[in-house]
């Protein structure tokens, strides 16, 4: 159970984002960044939002950007993007969103990474603490990444 | 038992609920099966399952089924898994 990597090219602080489709697409960006994705997987994140509204806004101000595990998919990887203004997807309880999550992981390693996320934001002051995060390493250290 | 965690794609956000699922379930001595499910294979998932966990946005889609259907709002919070589990369950 143990997290993707996170490196320093996989996280976004204060970031700007007209609307919840700009925020998917920083955490895109840094995921292909980091080189987990290729620059397409930002299509497919949108597309499963789209597709079947806001769901990936799993807890207050925290949303979880990922696909179906596709070519475009290069390698497991995490990508953290803090927003300076929040921005609404739509979801009924948990919007606005201040952080976007982006996740690319292979079927066969995805539950390792989930639970391993599960275990970084059951602690409830993980969203704010990384809203307010100001580096790279404050980020890598809330996510228990080295 | 069975419980059906279900999200856009199967993995994911449906993965999260799926492992705190477990977690609570473990803790409230509950012997159940969680899987995880994409929206699209819903019929087969929920066949035979006593609850279906899911977000606000899948209640709809779900349609006709002899599983309780449980609304998740926060995915951390294992509180709100608990209460919610053990009030389908207890």
């Amino acid at each position: 159970m143990t997290l993707p990597p996170l490196p320093e090219s996989a996280i976004m602080i204060g970031a700007d984002a007209p609307d919840w489709r700009g925020a998917v697409k920083l955490a895109a960006e840094a995921l292909a960044a980091s080189g987990a994705a290729t620059p397409a997987y930002a299509r497919e994140m949108v597309r499963m939002i789209e597709e079947h509204g806001p769901y990936v806004v799993i807890a207050p101000g925290l949303a979880l950007a990922h696909a179906r595990p596709g070519p475009e998919v290069l390698s497991d990887g995490i990508a953290v993007v803090t927003l300076r203004e929040p921005v609404r997807f739509g979801h009924p309880h948990n919007d606005p969103v201040r952080v976007v999550l982006g996740l690319a992981s292979a079927p066969e390693t995805h539950l390792g990474a989930v639970a391993a996320l599960a275990n970084v934001f059951n602690d409830s002051t993980a969203i704010d603490d990384l809203a307010a995060a100001t580096t790279p390493a404050e980020v890598q250290a809330i996510m228990g990444a080295v | 038992m069975k419980i059906v965690a279900i999200c856009g794609t199967g993995i994911g956000s449906s993965g999260i609920l799926r492992v705190n699922a477990e977690r609570v379930l473990r803790k409230l001595r509950i012997d159940a099966v969680v899987v995880a499910a994409d929206v699209a294979s819903i019929a087969e998932a929920a066949a035979d399952a006593q609850v279906i966990l899911t977000s606000p946005e899948f209640v709809d889609v779900i349609g006709r089924t002899s599983a309780e259907i449980i609304v998740i709002q926060n995915y951390f919070d294992t509180a709100e898994l608990t209460d919610k589990l053990e009030a389908a369950l207890g």
